[in-house]
């Protein structure tokens, strides 16, 4: 297998150095698409990132952070925070206000400059990314403005003519559903309008990542879920997506992965449904009692609380309990009124984490 | 696409939006010729000697100062009020997150207002040609063209200095009037000052506002010779470039906190 490596290594020209054949492999395979400089071939030998985006998109994360740190003033946002994703994935940073979610993505968009740790965006370094990096990434800030006296489609030529290869102009306002509102002049459009133009023209240079900072604050509930349609419309399309939120919902629909920030850092990550644990945490039995002296059957009297005719107690099995209080209540006779099963919500592992963050904090 | 070519089409949609707002397009053409109107009607009796030396009726030197004037509000007064709004609405912080050139971005708000100051002061001059029959520059009209352009150009950067100093949005009007009001009353445009006293004329001198007016006026009335009034471009252009170095240095793409 050495000799195969050497073999490799003086076809592609490049200077034996410490090298092993995982990395030989890459280099071959990535010289074989023919889209990589010399410079580049030699780093993948030897195990390093390359240098040029084109590349780094081989398997590589879209974003990573290692070590994170940012403080204005005394006031530390960031203090020391890991994070990773991978490229295709819809990502949500979530997190209470001031807990570090702005600061955090406008370092990874390059306008502000990051104390300490290393961060690398499709393989830039978003501190001098510069125009390659912009061209390939779509924002959408908190608060933006576009000039009030131009239209939909006026407005998205402008930022296409900033891309080399922008999005067609139509697709895009088809895409955020304001096709009937193409030659309205903005200071004509209504506040969830204006936010889903804010996405048409991040998406105006077909960006490979999109960041959203809270897309939907402020939105009522039908602006929100055409927002979220959107979104799910660009994670079929293919494209990374870095969003920050503090609505629960709206990172369980839309996420692929959460992360939950709290002082800094992150206290939590995963998938929403298993987020720390909680698919597997006990999960609350809740019904009511047509009278309130029935005595409860034995396994499940022991830990329930009784207010009134209203019942909850908590289970680790909720399958089996269910059986014994359903089987149990027919033999009875009796329905149970309101009977549900509460699963732990993602709001709640929020909750406990970003509280007990809080308070980690007061202690220190 | 290369940054001029970004530069003279950001120009295009800058002007598009400039024409449909209408109130604020018609009050930047209006202003300077109700001033031109106002000035002359009450002090445009007389005579006046202008600083290159020459006397002319009063509602003549009128027509280059207020077109000097004219080139002030252009480029000085809305570049800083302009950029300060866009600024504080957040369009600036969105046009730094795309590949777009800062400079191609602030070429093309630049090459704007330049634009505008130009028609205005043929508005003037066309003006004045018809009501006051002020006579339009001959001998001095080459002068008077580059004093035009470095004027412009000086004026917009230093309109770009100073949204370093604007501290938000509301405060951009009142701060752009501080700071240009009382030079353009001592300064040869609003009033041609004819024994100013001396700490007034000492003080005019420095700005670079008395420097513009008097070459722009010089060049428009010249009798003889090119007009070119070399040291009051030279100090122009000096301010220019002290605007340009700390529009530079401290210009701002985010509301200031």
């Amino acid at each position: 297998m050495q000799q195969h490596s050497e073999i490799v290594i003086s076809a592609l020209g490049i200077h034996p150095a410490r090298i092993d054949d995982t990395s030989v492999t890459r280099a071959l395979l990535v010289a074989l698409r023919g889209s990589v400089g010399q410079a580049d071939l030699e780093r993948i030998v030897r195990g390093l990132p390359p240098a040029s985006s084109e590349v780094a998109s081989m398997g590589s994360p879209a974003i990573e952070i290692v070590g994170l740190r940012k403080s204005y003033g005394s006031l530390e946002a960031v203090g020391g925070l890991d994070l990773s994703v991978a490229e295709g994935e819809v990502f949500a940073l979530l997190g209470p206000n001031g807990a570090g979610k702005t600061t955090t993505v406008e370092i990874l968009e390059g306008f502000r400059q990051r104390d300490a740790g290393t961060v690398s965006v499709l393989g830039f370094d978003p501190a001098h990314g510069g125009r390659k990096l912009k061209e390939q990434i779509g924002i959408v800030l908190q608060s933006t403005g576009v000039d009030p006296f131009l239209t939909v489609a006026e407005t998205l030529d402008m930022y296409r003519s900033y891309y080399p290869t922008p999005r067609p102009r139509d697709e895009v306002i088809e895409l955020v559903g304001l096709t009937d509102k193409r030659s309205s002049t903005i200071n004509k459009l209504s506040g969830g309008q204006k936010r889903r133009l804010d996405v048409a023209i991040a998406l105006a240079g077909d960006p490979r990542l999109l960041f959203l900072d809270e897309p939907t604050t402020g939105f009522d509930p039908s602006a929100r879920h055409q927002a979220w349609e959107v979104v799910k419309n660009l994670a079929a399309l293919g494209k990374t997506v870095f969003l920050t939120t503090h609505f629960m919902d709206e990172a369980e629909y839309l996420a692929d992965r959460v992360a939950i920030i709290a002082r800094g850092q992150i206290v939590a990550e995963g998938p929403p449904a298993t987020l720390a644990a909680r698919d597997t945490a006990p999960s609350v039995v809740r019904f009511r009692l047509p009278s309130a002296d029935i005595a409860l059957p034995d396994p499940i009297r022991g830990g329930a609380t009784v207010t009134g005719h209203d019942v909850e107690f908590s289970t680790a099995d909720p399958t089996q309990s269910l059986h014994e209080l359903t089987s149990w209540a027919i033999g009875q006779h009796i329905t149970l009124d309101r009977l549900e099963v509460i699963r732990p919500s993602l709001e709640a592992v929020y909750l406990e984490l970003t509280e007990q963050a809080q308070a980690d904090g007061a202690k220190a | 696409m290369n940054s001029l070519t970004l530069a003279l089409r950001q120009v295009a949609y800058t002007n598009k939006a400039f024409w449909r707002n209408p109130a604020s397009a018609f009050f930047t053409f209006a202003f300077p010729l109700m001033f031109l109107v106002i000035f002359t009607a009450i002090f445009g009796s007389g005579q006046v000697t202008t600083a290159s030396g020459v006397t002319v009726s009063t509602s003549t030197f009128y027509v280059p100062a207020i077109a000097a004037f004219s080139v002030i509000t252009a480029c000085y007064t809305n570049i800083a009020i302009g950029l300060s709004f866009t600024r504080d609405t957040g369009v600036l912080k969105r046009i730094h997150g795309t590949p777009l050139p800062a400079w191609s971005y602030l070429a093309g708000r630049i090459i704007h207002a330049v634009l505008m100051a130009v028609l205005l002061v043929a508005l003037c001059a066309a003006f004045g040609a018809v009501a006051y029959h002020a006579t339009l520059p001959s001998s001095g009209l080459s002068a008077f063209l580059l004093t035009l352009v470095v004027g412009a150009a000086s004026f917009c950067a230093l309109g770009i200095a100073l949204t370093a100093f604007i501290p938000n949005a509301d405060a951009a009007p009142a701060v752009v009037n501080a700071s240009i009001l009382p030079l353009l009353f001592i300064s040869n445009v609003f009033i041609p000052l004819q024994n100013p006293p001396a700490w007034m004329d000492a003080l005019s001198n420095i700005f670079p506002v008395r420097h513009f007016a008097d070459a722009l006026v010089g060049s428009f009335l010249a009798v003889n010779g090119s007009g070119i009034q070399g040291i009051d471009l030279v100090v122009v252009g000096v301010w220019g470039i002290a605007g340009l170095v700390i529009g530079v240095r401290f210009f701002s793409w985010e509301p200031r906190v």
